[in-house]
């Protein structure tokens, strides 16, 4: 179905410096009941977000005032554990279209790249030095250049460049999905089926 | 010809196309669903106006969400209840064949897939769930999808992946005497990482895998994905074949004969070539048990917690996570008090763990300051657990046989473990809250989990043996 297209992106980041970040983390088990896509921003990263009595807790980055933006920047190996595609709903509902780390997990980047959010995939070198800038300068502004596919800091022009497979560069420059591919490649499946299940 | 991997082999048959500088279409032979990750999936499908494309390979079940008690009556959470009812609807709409609470091959969607023959060797097999990897133990290609996948799956029997790379692991020599598949994947993962097989999709092989059950070669397969990689696999042989046979889906007769053989000819070249070889040697490895946040934070039950350098990269989320479980560097782990003991779950929820367990705890007592909960992973295993008396000598030690489904694996229904307590837990995530919030979990194999629950304390369960 047709989403956003992705192109270029300008906003500052929300630096969440912690390793092995899990989708339990991301979005609990007991948030996964809901049967449509939608809303699953209010329960990200619940956990942390919120004290035991429903409070939001201050020390979480979520809930400081300077920090803002469309894009996540976290520590490495994000988004392991379940498969559950929840965890990529919950961020992009919560209005993140891209999630920076050094190292994101397998499934996570497939859910992720499905459902509009772009994995950028930076050296540990880089990924250090924005959450250096984070304390320094909540309000680092961060460009992400699908085309080039380049992650640039506008204020001091350091950059460096990210791998995506090019066919998932282009669903998520034209904001079409898998299954629009899918569907128009029918004949094959069936022809695939008759040559191989008979 | 070129010297290929089993999984080679197994991929490129099912490829309907390669897409240039993108991802493969892999045809999928078996697609499983649950209620948690196929609502929004049927609900996108509808959207766009198609039907389920091959609703005869599809096949559905009850797991995540169900009670262990009083099945018979509505499930009395609302949002559960919605989510089951909506399978329900779906699969009555799309004519999927579903095995919902109340039949009798209801149970946990990757403990009944093998169990009703539906899991064989050479297929590709695909769920909305991690532990889909579970089916590669028959020599299966078997990985877990995302929502939008299992979309892609219902409108076109195929999913979209890029070819992974490829790492064998082999275990040679002789598993010692109470250490168990549990303990042998908990050692690899404490090896390799929670992250150190991301990308790849492992290969099982060497003498001490092909000495596992079945039930075994299950459970090791589980829990590839603890170490970050998309699946395992294990060459089918004479004891898949001989699991495989007779049961409900499985061929029939000659034609099982012939399938049987072509089973038999999957298996690795002699000169293929993986991305990444590791050997380990069986007797090296002890009853396990975790101590952290990740399953990769494994050590043996009679070692002590290690002590991580605090200038170590990892020494703040190290640190964190022992705080959570309420730890500290150097500790042992035996004598740590436990609260709950959970047996069940994909990962060893199968008659074989029940009988370990009970075998363990036979002639002793439930400890007083011990909850447990014995979950068998499908009414078929129920059913064999019953027929067999298994109920009776849990009974006797106070323990008590419940009803089917993920329970406390992952605590979506009322099985949850309170905030602060300690379980040790037969499934296979020991994530912050994964048990319910709060809850602190320890990952160990039936036996130890056994050991555990009549003590009332952490044991190696060689002293029962
Ligand atoms: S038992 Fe646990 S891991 Fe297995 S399918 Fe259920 S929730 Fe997932």
């Amino acid at each position: 179905m047709p989403r956003e297209k992705f192109t270029i992106l300008r906003s500052p980041f929300v630096p969440l410096p912690v390793d092995n970040v899990d989708t339990d983390q991301i979005i609990p088990a007991r948030f996964l009941k809901a049967t449509t896509r939608e809303g699953f921003g209010d329960n990200l990263f619940r956990d942390w977000r919120y004290t035991s009595d429903g409070t939001p807790n201050p020390e979480f980055v979520l809930n400081k005032d300077m920090y803002t933006g469309k894009i996540l920047v976290t520590g490495k190996n994000f988004g392991s554990g379940s498969s559950r595609e929840h965890a990529a709903w919950a961020l992009y509902d919560y209005g993140f279209r891209v999630v920076v780390s050094s190292f994101f997990a397998d499934i996570f980047r497939n859910n992720a790249l499905n459902n509009g959010l772009l994995p950028v995939q930076v050296s540990e070198g880089f990924l250090q030095r924005l959450f250096e800038l984070s304390v320094k300068n909540p309000d680092t502004l961060l460009e992400i250049h699908l085309p080039e596919q380049k992650i640039t800091v506008v204020t001091t022009g350091e950059y460096e460049g990210f791998e995506i497979n090019a066919y998932k560069k282009e669903c998520m420059l034209n904001g079409y999905d898998d299954i629009d591919y899918l569907l128009s490649n029918k004949d094959k499946i069936t022809a695939y089926e008759q040559s191989h299940h008979k | 010809m070129e010297p290929k991997t089993l999984f080679d082999k197994i991929w490129d048959n099912h490829v309907v196309e390669h897409i240039e500088g993108g991802p493969d279409v892999v045809y999928i032979d078996r697609h499983l669903i649950h209620e948690v990750t196929s609502p929004q999936a049927f609900a996108g499908i509808e959207q766009r106006g198609v039907k389920v494309f091959r609703p005869d390979r599809t096949v559905a079940t009850a797991d995540h969400n169900v009670p262990t008690r009083d099945q018979h009556l509505p499930i009395r959470e609302e949002l559960s209840r919605l989510q089951v009812q909506k399978l329900e609807e779906n699969c009555r709409h799309h004519s999927i064949p579903l095995y919902g609470l109340g039949h009798p091959w209801q149970g946990i969607v990757h403990v009944i897939g093998p169990e009703l023959g539906l899991t064989q060797p050479g297929m590709t097999i695909v769920c909305g769930d991690s532990h889909t990897s579970t089916h590669g133990a028959f020599g299966s290609i078997a990985f877990g999808i995302g929502t939008s996948e299992v979309e892609m799956v219902l409108a076109t029997q195929c999913v979209l992946q890029p070819k992974p790379k490829k790492m064998r692991i082999t275990v040679e020599g002789t598993l010692g005497k109470g250490v168990t598949a549990k303990d042998m994947i908990l050692y690899i993962t404490s090896k390799i990482s929670a992250s150190g097989g991301t990308g790849y999709f492992i290969e099982y092989a060497g003498s001490a895998i092909r000495s596992l059950s079945m039930e075994g070669r299950m459970t090791l397969c589980n829990m590839s994905i603890e170490m970050g990689a998309r699946g395992g696999l294990i060459a089918p042989d004479e004891t898949t074949i001989e699991y495989v046979r007779g049961r409900e889906f499985a061929p029939k007769g000659e034609d099982f004969d012939k399938m049987a053989e072509q089973w038999l000819s999957l298996k690795t070249d002699e000169r293929a070539v993986f991305d990444r070889e590791i050997t380990y040697d069986a007797t090296d490895i002890e009853p396990m048990i975790t101590y952290g946040t990740n399953p990769g934070m494994g050590i043996p039950v009679t070692g002590t917690i290690p002590v991580v350098n605090k200038n170590d990269p990892d020494a703040v989320s190290y640190y964190k996570s022992l705080d959570y479980m309420g730890f500290r560097a150097g500790e042992p782990m035996i004598g740590k008090p436990v609260d709950y003991v959970f047996l069940g779950s994909c990962t060893n929820g199968r008659i074989e763990d029940l009988r370990a367990f009970v075998h363990m705890i036979r002639g002793h007592k439930k400890a007083e300051n011990v909850v447990a909960w014995i979950v068998p992973g499908s009414k078929q295993v129920e059913k064999q657990a019953l027929e067999e008396g298994l109920d009776k000598i849990l009974k006797e030690a106070g323990f008590e046989l419940r009803q089917p489904g993920c329970s406390a694996c992952l605590a979506m229904n009322d099985d949850k473990i309170p905030a602060g307590k300690y379980s040790v837990s037969t499934s296979n995530r020991n994530f912050e809250g994964r048990q319910g919030p709060g809850a602190r979990t320890m990952l160990t194999s039936p036996l130890t989990a056994a050991a555990a629950a009549v003590t009332g304390k952490i044991t190696d369960p060689r002293e029962f043996l």
